[in-house]
């Protein structure tokens, strides 16, 4: 099973805090057409579509219905999911294995810009009759869940905080990010408290953007060139996000995930057998709760790696190497659209100064932010 | 391609408002499938959820808030959204987690909570609509059912008094479905005669809004064969999305609905569906769109849909014909949107399991199409049943 | 089947005196939609008193809605083209309902109407005026198929929005 699904072609757009120039529509063309070029593709190829959408993000209801033209995907089978990209890579993986499908294209797009009043959209998310009627700004679930891990892990806040220092130097190396910049512990530390231990430079800020991607089974990729790399494994889980009964200082959704991303893609020693991982870094401390999540540090030993620069560009297991969300910008389920892209260049050797060396295998972590308990892994290589 | 079978399935009621949360509807829908397929929770490796719009239950990132209910805790659990088409749809989407050999057993569940939206739940309609074409014109989700209605009705002159038809047929057979909220026997007068809405659409020619949930549990082969018994299987899955410039098109036909159609037929190998689909269940949101599904579908030829209608081609108890909508439909058990498109893929389930007691249809069935449509005017969405044969 | 099926009916009077429990909450969904190019420059057009289309060489369409790209032959297309205000109505609606289910006394006409200049024949939506003001008027007065001209707001008016047209209404009044 493992390694016959291919990603084919990637297509993005620049990531930027505003883009009034252009709208959700022509952002998606853009990275379309990029996709489909190296992908060597035209519409007619695309046997489905797979699209990410929520719409009190997007600001319409039944948002699924502004997919097609845009991928020139009209009078096709088109569907969207309401979930993060790792999802949607596994939506078009089991159709492409399915036989129902040889050549699937996956799209997700940010225009968190269009939000007026995000914090208003997210809380309303959270539990209508236990937790929404208390007011409060929904980032308070990340601040408890914070302050939870570090009591669990021993991570400490300045460890924390250095996840923001690495993640946006990393982004000054990739030409997408919308928030590169060189920034130190202190500044992180003492930026605007907002839920406490949060404070502003430890939140990744909005970005908006575009992801498409072409994926193909063995069939499909005798119709397309481009180097592909395979997905070797693809799983994602759903913890409640009902807070009284979760847990609050572990990733638990991340550790299954994971158990059966390895299981799948044959991995006894991730830790050893993986090159780089992209993970969520939506909050400085998830990027450290996840790498627990995955196994890739014993228990409560993430933020001292950190700290001896395992994880930095040139470490032993560099963790974003693409800026995450804290360097390019917060795509919301896009996210890890951004990661998957990463992963692709890093794979096919083109992600210049950001380049690992001898990139051969990486994985995606993903998460779908508060207050979710969901989230994905995803294997990728290059054979 | 693996095979996959349907095990069990289960409904709430359908009313225009319950006491029950989205959760706790999905709760006895999820545990009345399990209950109806001999499994438990543990049993399923899998769960796909839907719903249409967030707006209704008033909670974003819904299928998070709902997973609870729908036995998605600690296992890879998706919603998917396709609008109105998202009810039918949820067969699809548990097939491919099988039919993939991703997994072997897993649970669709369909939910929709739509009275809470005030002040009407039709006004979380609006944002369907274009942002900047569309919305300032103070649109309203009747008009675009309306307009569409009247193009088909004018292209092939069909009466009122004909669509009525498919209303009071409907609102007939739903009197033996036990979820059924608006069933009753009604005459063509008294549906042509009732409220405008926005003409051509009367107020019994629309179904009404409801809160409800719906599942099934499907299986790999090998699962359904060590269950042992005689199964029903999802023989052909298909659909399709038109361009969302609904205003460019023909709204006369629905030609989404046929490319949906020919690619569950194609799956299902079926050459003359005349011949080879049984009894159906064309999605009914409004009385007119049962007719023009029929046609999407190839089972009436364009236009002629109706006059089958007047002939008792779709009746329920036809042996010459085809039944459609034998459940009653949403015209006549209600519409809480996904959960009454998978409410109809449960009818096909039924007629072919021989469980649908008083609605059971007279024709021997061995193969059945449930079909939903949404967006705007848009999606298509088909599931094909069959027993062994 | 089960035929005893869970679920627990309320009536609206249930809710209004207190006797299920209810929470509410008054979310403020705001957004400032970028319209881009396309939908930009058509706004601009509409401000300007004029309807714009785009044109795409290969397919030769002329499209309305404008969108930068050509959805069938899936390139950036290559024009704006300026189009008539005047066009046929391709069907329209009586509507005694408002966008939250309350009734109206008098109605409002949405149609949809294929704007000439398009190629093939396409439309937009919008409403129709000038057309009577009950359901048996707006039946004599309307057809599927008839010609009708914008009416716009007076210039100064205008603020690069779909309503800078007013309606469509009858040619020849």
């Amino acid at each position: 099973m493992a390694g016959k699904v291919a990603i084919v072609g990637a297509g993005y757009t620049s990531l930027r805090a505003v883009s009034p120039e252009a709208s959700f529509r022509e952002l998606v063309f853009e990275a379309a057409t990029r996709a489909y070029q190296e992908a060597g593709i035209t519409p007619a190829d695309i046997d489905s579509v797979v699209a990410l959408g929520e719409d009190y993000r997007e600001g319409t209801c039944i948002c699924d219905e502004y997919v097609p033209d845009q991928l020139g995907a009209v009078q096709k089978p088109v569907h969207t999911v309401t979930g993060d990209g790792v999802q949607g890579v596994g939506m078009a993986w089991m159709l492409l294995q399915s036989g129902v499908a040889d050549i699937v294209v996956l799209e997700g797009h940010s225009k968190a810009s269009n939000i007026r009043h995000p914090a208003h959209v997210e809380a309303m998310a959270l539990d209508p009759t236990y937790v929404r009627p208390h007011g409060w700004n929904p980032l308070f679930v990340a601040g408890l869940e914070m302050r939870r891990f570090l009591h669990d892990s021993g991570v400490t806040a300045r460890q924390a905080a250095q996840v923001a220092v690495k993640n946006k130097r990393n982004a000054l190396a990739n030409p997408l990010a919308a928030y590169p910049a060189e920034v130190t512990v202190e500044q992180v530390l003492n930026s605007q408290p907002l839920a406490e231990p949060l404070t502003e430079l430890a939140v990744a800020p909005p970005a908006d953007g575009a992801f498409v991607f072409v994926l193909a089974n063995a069939a499909g990729r005798k119709k397309c060139r481009g180097r592909p790399v395979y997905v070797e494994a693809v799983t994602w889980i759903s913890e409640t996000c009902n807070l009284p009964t979760r847990d609050w200082g572990r990733a638990v959704y991340t550790e299954r995930a994971a158990a059966r991303a390895y299981e799948m893609a044959g991995l006894k020693n991730p830790a050893e057998e993986l090159d780089f991982v992209e993970v969520d870094d939506a909050y400085t401390y998830k990027e450290l709760q996840h790498l627990e999540a995955l196994g890739l540090t014993a228990r409560g030993q993430s933020g001292q790696m950190l700290e001896r620069g395992t994880f930095d560009l040139g470490g032993q297991l560099p963790v974003n190497p693409s800026g995450g969300s804290l360097g390019c910008g917060h795509l919301h389920d896009a996210s890890a659209l951004r990661a998957l892209w990463e992963a692709v260049c890093q794979l096919r050797g083109e992600a210049g100064r950001r380049q690992v060396p001898k990139a051969r295998r990486g994985l995606v972590c993903s998460w779908r932010g508060v207050p979710t308990a969901t989230g994905g892994v995803a294997i990728l290589s290059r054979r | 391609m693996r095979k996959v079978a349907v095990l069990g399935a289960g409904l709430t009621r359908f009313m225009r408002r319950s006491l029950e949360t989205g959760r706790e509807l999905c709760w006895e829908a999820a545990a009345a499938a399990l209950q109806d397929a001999g499994l438990t929770l543990a049993d399923i490796d899998c769960v796909v959820l839907g719903t249409a719009p967030d707006a209704f239950d008033g909670v974003h990132l819904k299928g998070e808030y709902l997973l609870d209910g729908a036995g998605g805790k600690g296992k890879p659990y998706v919603r998917v959204y396709v609008g109105g088409g998202t009810g039918v749809f949820m067969v699809p989407a548990g097939w491919w987690h099988i039919a993939s050999g991703a997994f072997n057993t897993c649970l669709i569940v369909a939910e929709e909570k739509m009275s809470p939206t005030q002040p009407h739940p039709q006004g979380a309609f609006n944002a369907i609509y274009d942002q900047f074409t569309e919305r300032p014109l103070g649109v309203n989700l009747l008009w675009i059912f309306s307009l569409e209605m009247h193009r088909y009705m004018q292209t092939y002159g069909i009466p009122l008094e004909t669509i009525a038809k498919v209303a009071v047929k409907n609102k007939k057979n739903a009197k033996d479905h036990p979820a059924s909220q608006v069933a009753g026997d009604f005459t063509v007068e008294q549906i042509v005669n009732s409220e405008v809405m926005a003409y051509p659409v009367m107020r019994l020619m629309v179904s009404p809004v409801t809160d409800g949930a719906a599942a099934m549990v499907l299986a790999s082969e090998e699962f359904a064969k060590r269950k042992g018994g005689k199964h029903v299987w999802v023989e052909g899955v298909g659909w399709n999305l038109d361009t969302s410039y609904w205003t460019n098109r023909d709204l006369a036909y629905p030609q989404y609905v046929e490319n949906a159609a020919r690619m569950a037929y194609k799956m299902a190998r079926i050459k003359d569906p005349r011949k080879e689909i049984h009894v159906v269940e064309p999605y009914d949101p409004f009385a007119y769109k049962e007719l023009h599904h029929l046609e999407g579908l190839q089972l009436a030829d364009k236009g002629q849909a109706p006059r089958r209608l007047e002939e008792g081609f779709w009746d329920r108890d036809t042996t010459t014909g085809i039944p459609s909508s034998p459940s009653g439909g949403l015209l006549g058990v209600g519409n809480p949107i996904a959960a009454a498109g998978l409410m109809k893929a449960i009818e096909i389930y039924y007629q072919l399991s021989g469980k649908a007691g008083a609605r059971q249809i007279r024709r021997n069935a061995k193969r059945g199409l449930a079909q939903a449509w949404g967006d705007l005017m848009q999606v298509g969405t088909v599931m094909i049943m069959g027993v062994e044969r | 089947m089960n035929t005893q099926l869970r679920g627990t009916s309320l009536r609206e009077d249930d809710i209004r005196t207190g006797k299920a429990l209810v929470t509410e909450w008054h979310p403020k969904i705001d957004y400032q939609f970028d319209a881009g190019t396309a939908v930009g420059q058509f706004l601009d057009g509409l401000k300007a008193g004029k309807i714009m289309g785009r044109q795409c060489d290969v397919c030769g369409r002329i499209v309305i809605p404008p969108r930068m790209f050509c959805e069938k032959c899936f390139r950036r297309n290559d024009r704006w083209v300026e189009l008539k205000h005047t066009g046929r109505i391709n069907t329209f609606s009586v509507s005694f309902v408002n966008w939250d289910a309350s009734r109206r006394t008098t109605p409002q006409v949405p149609a949809v109407i294929d704007i000439d200049g398009t190629n093939p024949s396409m439309g937009i939506l919008h409403l129709l005026g000038e057309v009577g003001q009950t359901l048996e008027e707006v039946l004599r007065r309307v057809r599927i198929g008839m010609a009708v001209e914008a009416v716009w707001k007076p210039a100064e008016q205008r603020e690069g929005a779909i309503t800078d047209i007013m309606y469509f209404r009858p040619v020849g009044g």
